[in-house]
């Protein structure tokens, strides 16, 4: 409900979908690009060793990588057409502040990063930081 | 020996150095200022619809997002690199601090106001980069956990042979 006096020309459902897509789309890519440069490692290394050629090399090979830009590709898109539709002060603070807690939950079971209470704490307070920013 | 040298490495990256903390600006300001330009080019757009999906291509030749594209392959560029070597949890919130910067901008240069909503927005994300900054920027895993491209390293041996 909170949300219906910025979107005049779509419904609650509507705009809830629109940015959901935005957001399981961009954790997705975003997890799965993660994860794709934590198994190719440091790419400031490997430039180093191979040059740009081969740390560009090095991504390119990586399948992980490819699926993961699919799915940001797919977010991108998302966020195109819900910006074709609402206002940028409703799409960028809702997605981009909740990316931030889907991101934190997908990072702990996916990446298993160590997701302390430092990392939640900054993540909540940037969620709402953004939230207030941007809307 | 590579095993030995990239724990090393890992624990080396507790500590950014100046060019990490460059990347991490990168990262910060090109987001920010691409969504910004794809915004200001799609509101100029009229109303796509899904059942002419092919629109939305289309309106990637427009200058404003154009322009928004190439900031966006800035960030990613940057963004992969600093994924390299740092966390997920730590990247995304440190890079928040873009939307400060933009912001800050809005208000010394383009003198725009700025509502007691957003100063108290601005805060929170100073605090949560504050947060996250002074932590480690890396999950340290054992050594035989470490996820290795296999497929990689003997052109990073065949280079550091030559």
């Amino acid at each position: 409900m909170i949300l219906a006096p910025s979107i005049p020309q779509s419904g609650f459902w509507t705009a809830a979908a629109m940015i959901a897509t935005i957001i399981l789309t961009s954790t997705a890519g975003e997890v799965l690009t993660a994860g794709a440069m934590k198994s190719i490692g440091d790419l400031d290394e490997i430039r180093a060793h191979s040059g740009m050629k081969g740390a560009i090399r090095a991504v390119v090979t990586c399948p992980l990588f490819f699926a993961g830009v699919g799915f940001l590709a797919l977010a991108f898109f998302a966020l195109l057409f819900a910006l074709n539709h609402m206002n940028l002060s409703l799409v960028a603070p809702a997605s981009a502040s909740l990316t931030l807690v889907t991101n934190a939950i997908a990072a702990k079971f996916f990446l298993k990063e160590n997701v302390d209470r430092r990392r939640w704490t900054a993540a909540v307070l940037v969620c709402i930081g953004v939230y207030f920013l941007a809307h | 020996m590579i095993s030995i040298a990239r724990t090393e490495s890992l624990m080396a990256h507790e500590r950014l150095s100046a060019r990490q903390y460059f990347i991490l600006g990168l990262v910060s300001v090109c987001a920010p200022l691409g969504d910004t330009c794809l915004s200001r080019g799609m509101t100029k757009l009229p109303a796509i619809s899904l059942a002419h999906p092919l629109a939305l291509v289309s309106a990637v030749f427009t200058p404003w997002i154009v322009a928004g594209i190439a900031l966006l392959i800035g960030f990613f560029a940057s963004y992969l690199t600093a994924l390299s070597w740092a966390d997920l949890t730590f990247v995304l919130p440190a890079t928040a601090f873009g939307n400060v910067i933009v912001a800050l901008l809005s208000r010394f240069w383009l003198h725009e106001a700025i509502s007691y909503q957003r100063w108290f927005g601005i805060v929170l994300i100073t605090v949560g980069v504050g947060f996250v900054a002074q932590g480690p920027s890396l999950t340290e895993r054992p050594a035989d956990e470490l996820p290795q491209s296999e497929a990689h390293q003997p052109a990073i041996e065949e280079e550091v042979a030559q």
